[in-house]
């Protein structure tokens, strides 16, 4: 459990300040190879004729203290991503290990005291209470689940609870109908801190409230991790909200990552055909940009099915770069600068990994119609630039305007090694 | 207009053999199961079949004789087997002397009568089977006009009365509304004789006759109707789907006609065909209060006869009516919502 | 068809700058009353915009501040279909191309629905009926306002399938909403309502069930049709984004009334009214650089039953001290102008507010 610190294995920076046992940015949740396939039945007796593959390969790790944001649209798996670590569901394969042990496939009643550590929210505040149960109960029922007496008493510390995440400790007879939306939700929170846990995972935790109350709840989640130095893994569709509320984020795509990377260096410089798209989709508050559309790429059509996702780069059916490669090697999740790992044989913003493969697909070709040509001619420009100096970061704007070369150009440089494979905060 | 590229007519055929497959399955099950009951547990609870159809009475040699006839002493194996060929080429039952012959659908022989139930069972069905389509015809009418409008009109004076009288409609038990209709109508105005004529001898006396009972039990079903008929409407007319509807301009009578009927429909017609089916088994009550030679009156005196065959080949009637019953919902409900087809 | 000078200035519009009442569509004093057993809702509680042909409006606002209801109102969808006793109360006028709508004869406006004035909803899959084909819904959304027959609606329908960017349309044309992706079906709705050339469209929510890449497409298809038709567009929608993208005007609601409205780069760049710099500081931004915090405004939305008296917002400003003799909690504020063709409802004077944006609020957003 928790408490034995011997199974956290490199314990590297000393700085244990917080409340937790494990030091801020050591690992504290890692994740190999996890896949959950849904089988799909059919007919009388049942057979299985295929699968959902809601999640099919992650590995990453959560560091202590940290926030990880994980962005995707619909069907990319992240809810079940969510559900996996908290094991509210099974993984098909692959482990989870939490504080170095290993979680993967522990049963109901193994998995208990781990239960104190993690913690989920949920999104709808409307469906997640118990409409017959009062606060007070809802908020105390994990200290009975988990046979823990607080200190002064349940009571106590459910109000104690309420009134920290900026409800009225004296509301704790009411019922959730009596609370709106964004109070709903910080019950919910209230739930899930009570037992003072580690990790705790957000499923689009402000997606139901309104504008002003998802600020709130935002600045909410923000204090506690302040004050109590708990970890997040916060799952959105919305990726203003991921941007402010995470240090690293992870893009998901058809069920896996295709790039993860700290806040800054994905918003500045996206290096995944799909990150970049999807962050030029955003609709950004203001109207003199209305004109500037055209730095806007649209995807053509929808996701793929997850039952039968795209051979090679799962993205290569709507990638304006996607060449013979994509369609038959699937691109490894790599480190390719400090703190920025992406899954693309033909990266934005750095230089190309398939260089030799030059040739758009047609699809591709009909892909890049839709992407105006300062964005085509701005990352040739840059894929050009990395390549040439490699290791700096890009000064983006500066050779954009004249570069003539309207498709993925290729770098004339061989592959040049690179830079930094590993961080020393992920080594172990 | 064509369907989707999901739902070819081959599609279709192939569901449908799916269906008819499993249909027959089932009725295997159905008849080893009804066969086991009906004549394996009174030998268990050591009551002799043959002493039932002979009676308590008679002498060895004759419950011998009929124990040979019936193959009552073959292993059970062998008479299951018998019984089904009879279903399907008839069988012959001899021994004791004398040879019968069973004609193909040979469901045995009535342990009162000594009739064949063949005959009583194709004599009493067209009976029962009239009964039910004719009350299912005014329970529909009636139900689902009345719930639509109790619907439409919600919460008016129109809406509680109906909603009342249909509250009533299903507390009341067939009989007392039943005897209180005959007590009305026929007895007290005499405009109706009340009773049951066959068909071929005069229309207006067979009609006559099934008019009260087709409006007494038509009047249960009609309640319930209308209420799920309520429900559903006013479930449909809050959807997104019927104030597109509105948005395009469409008329009020096809907004409701045409998109929250369709709607509608489905939970109703699944109501139907579970109904229809298990009236088709005899409307026992109806029947009785009513005195008409359905299955449902059959089945009533032979339970209290312990005629097994009689109660085995209305339980296999019944059965087949629900299962094909049950099989015409579930193409109508594709035929409805394109959304189940296939599935 | 032409003659609609009604007298005289419609209550809660500012005397100057009202709006020519010629314009497209005017809408004057709406008010949106439903009786509830807890008493009268007040949706809507006296509402005025005005609409040119070819112009954008975007309504914002958070849940319960009366946009859809507003734009059902407008489509008279409140009267149509209402069964049972609780109706809903509906006064003021409004005004398209010269017709007042909520004196006018039910079957006139039915006419209109559809024709003059068409509708997309939030969430495309419940607004298309499951059981007919999409071609079924767009054919018979044709046929009701032509008289023509079958294979001509159909061919129609295969051609504004076409137009919103359906692949293979003549196929697509006889599958079921339920065949279609999100988006797709999304695309459907839009052909739906344009297949008659609506001179007015309102777009209710038009993203809000999509994904942020299909968001992208169809904004682009809403702005290009728009472009394309020549119609009036009214966007409801709580995602600033969304309007920044698509509107010329933005009208801000709250608590059933519009608390401000001006050209869109008024309304973004020199908000006037506490409420729109509350909800441009709840924003997280992907365009500016990281902020450490968000200013999220206080409090919840009010109880329309029981609107706080004065102000609406006055329960969750933080300048409700502002102004003096606690006017805010006892008089409630009509807008007033505060700029070319921009209004407010806020009892802060010009200078006050002045302060405030550029000292308090502007830096930190």
């Amino acid at each position: 459990m928790s408490e034995d610190k011997a199974v956290t294995p490199s314990a590297q920076s000393g700085g244990a300040t917080l409340t937790k046992d494990a030091a801020p940015g050591e690992t504290l949740l890692k994740v190999t190879g996890l896949q959950k396939h849904f089988p799909i039945r059919k007919g009388l007796l049942q057979r299985q004729v295929g699968a959902v593959r809601a999640v099919d390969g992650l590995d990453f790790e959560v560091r202590s203290g940290e926030t990880l944001g994980v962005v995707g649209e619909s069907g990319c798996g992240k809810s079940t991503m969510g559900r996996l670590i908290t094991r509210l569901l099974e993984p098909t394969a692959g482990t989870v290990e939490f504080e170095g042990k290993d979680i993967t496939h522990l049963g109901v009643g193994a998995m208990r005291p781990m239960r104190r550590d993690v913690q989920m929210i949920f999104q709808d505040p409307y469906s997640s209470l118990n409409p017959r149960h009062t606060i007070g109960t809802i908020v105390s029922a994990p200290f009975k689940l988990q046979g823990v007496t607080p200190e002064g008493g349940v009571k106590k510390e459910v109000q104690r609870l309420l009134s920290v995440v900026g409800l009225n400790p004296e509301h704790y007879n009411r019922y959730p109908h009596e609370f709106s939306g964004g109070q709903r939700q910080r019950i919910g929170i209230a739930r899930a801190l009570a037992l003072n846990p580690k990790l705790v995972v957000a499923d689009e935790p402000v997606s139901a409230l309104d504008v002003s109350i998802q600020a709130q709840v935002v600045n909410l989640l923000d204090d506690l991790q302040q004050e109590l130095g708990l970890t997040y893994v916060i799952i959105a569709h919305d990726l203003s909200v991921v941007r402010h509320v995470s240090d690293r984020i992870a893009v998901m795509y058809l069920g896996k990552i295709v790039e993860l990377a700290d806040r800054d260096s994905l918003y500045k410089a996206p290096m995944h055909p799909y990150t970049k798209a999807l962050m030029s989709a955003v609709p950004i508050p203001d109207p003199r940009r209305k004109s500037a559309k055209s730095e806007r790429i649209l995807l053509q059509g929808d996701v793929p099915s997850p039952i039968s996702p795209p051979s090679g780069c799962r993205f290569h059916t709507r990638c304006w770069k996607a060449t013979q490669i994509c369609t038959t090697t699937e691109p490894p999740l790599l480190e390719l600068k400090p703190g920025q790992q992406v899954a693309c044989h033909h990266p934005e913003n750095f230089e190309d990994q398939a260089p030799q493969d030059t040739v758009l697909l047609t699809a591709a070709k009909q892909a890049a119609e839709l992407v105006a040509d300062e964005v085509l001619a701005e990352s040739a420009a840059t894929s050009a630039a990395v390549a040439a100096e490699v290791g700096q970061t890009p000064a983006k704007e500066t050779l954009a305007k004249e570069t003539p070369v309207k498709e993925t150009p290729t770098v004339e440089a061989p592959a040049v090694e690179t830079p930094v494979k590993e961080t020393p905060a992920e080594e172990k | 207009m064509a369907r989707g590229p999901a739902a070819g007519p081959r599609a279709v055929l192939a569901y449908l053999i799916r269906r008819l497959f499993a249909a027959a399955v089932m009725l295997v099950v159905i008849i080893l199961v009804v066969f086991g009951i009906f004549f394996l547990v009174p030998r268990w609870a050591g009551v002799d079949p043959a002493t039932m159809f002979v009676g308590k009475q008679a002498d060895p040699a004759a419950i011998e004789a009929v124990r040979q006839k019936l193959g009552l002493a073959d292993p059970i194996f062998a008479q299951v087997w018998e019984f089904f060929r009879g279903l399907f080429v008839g069988r012959t039952y001899s021994g004791g002397g004398d040879v019968t012959e069973c004609a193909a659908p040979c469901f045995g022989y009535s342990f009162r009568s000594e009739q064949a139930i063949w005959p009583v069972l194709t004599d009493r069905f067209p009976v029962t089977l009239a009964l039910a389509l004719g009350a299912a015809v005014l329970w529909l009418l009636f139900g689902v006009a009345a719930g639509v409008l109790s619907a439409l009109k919600r919460g008016s004076l129109w809406d509680r009365g109906a909603m009342i009288v249909a509250l009533g409609g299903v507390s009341l038990p067939i009989y007392f509304t039943g005897l209180l209709s005959l007590a009305i109508f026929s007895y007290g105005l005499g405009w109706i004789d009340g009773q049951y004529v066959p068909l071929e001898e005069s229309f207006s006396g067979w009609f006559g006759g099934m008019i009260l009972p087709w409006v007494t039990l038509a009047f249960l079903y009609a309640a319930m109707y209308a209420r799920i008929t309520r429900a559903t409407m006013l479930e449909v007319l809050g959807e997104d789907y019927i104030r597109t509807a509105r948005a395009k301009g469409l008329t009020e009578p096809v907004v409701i006609g045409k998109h929250a009927m369709r709607s509608t429909m489905t939970p109703i017609l699944t109501m139907l065909g579970m109904d229809l089916g298990a009236l088709i088994g005899g409307a026992i009550l109806t029947e009785t209060t009513f005195s008409l030679p359905g299955l449902g009156q059959a089945v009533l005196k032979a339970i209290s006869d312990k005629d097994l065959p009689i109660i085995l080949g209305v339980t296999l009637i019944t059965s087949l009516a629900v299962i094909v019953a049950n099989l015409l919902v579930d193409l109508l409900y594709a035929v409805i919502d394109p959304r189940v087809r296939l599935s | 068809m032409t003659e609609l000078s009604k007298s005289g200035a419609a209550v809660g519009e500012p005397v100057k700058d009202s709006p020519a009442p010629s314009a497209f569509l005017e809408v004057r004093d709406l008010k949106v009353h439903f009786p509830t057993d807890d008493g009268l809702v007040k949706s809507v509680d006296g509402l005025t915009f005005s609409l040119e042909k070819g112009k954008t409006l975007g309504i914002v606002g958070e849940s319960g501040s009366g946009k859809s209801v507003t734009s059902l109102g407008i489509m008279g969808l409140h009267t149509a279909g209402q069964y049972g006793k609780r109706k809903a109360q509906i006064s003021g006028e409004i005004w398209l191309d010269g017709t007042e709508l909520l004196s006018a004869d039910p079957d006139y406006v039915r006419k209109l629905r559809g024709r003059e004035m068409a509708m997309i909803f939030q969430d495309p899959l419940s607004a298309l009926h499951p059981y007919y084909t999409i071609g079924q819904q767009i054919v018979e959304a044709y046929r009701i306002h032509h008289k023509v027959d079958k294979k001509t609606a159909r061919r129609r329908a295969v051609e504004m399938l076409d137009r919103v960017g359906i692949p293979q349309p003549d196929k697509r044309v006889d599958s079921y909403p339920h065949e279609f992706s999100g988006g797709m079906r999304q695309r459907a709705m839009i052909a739906m309502s344009l297949v008659n050339n609506p001179e007015l469209l309102i777009a209710d929510e038009p993203t809000t069930a999509l994904d942020v890449t299909v968001q992208a497409q169809i904004l682009d298809l809403i702005r290009d049709l728009q472009k394309e038709f020549g119609s009036a567009v009214i966007v409801i929608t709580h995602d600033l984004g969304v309007v920044a993208e698509l509107s010329d005007d933005i009208l801000v609601m709250y608590g059933g009334r519009c608390i401000e409205r001006g050209p869109a780069e008024k309304v973004f760049y020199e908000p006037k009214h506490p409420y729109t710099w509350g909800l441009l500081g709840s924003m997280p931004r992907l365009d500016r650089d990281q902020t450490e915090r968000l200013i999220p405004v206080k409090g919840s939305p009010p109880s329309l039953i029981n609107l706080p008296s004065g102000c609406a917002f006055n329960p969750r400003c933080a300048y409700a001290d502002v102004p003096k003799d606690n006017v805010t909690r006892t008089v409630r504020p009509e807008l007033s102008v505060v700029g070319s063709q921009h209004w407010a409802a806020c009892h802060m004077t010009q200078e006050q507010r002045e302060r405030i944006w550029t000292e308090e609020i502007a830096p930190k957003l």
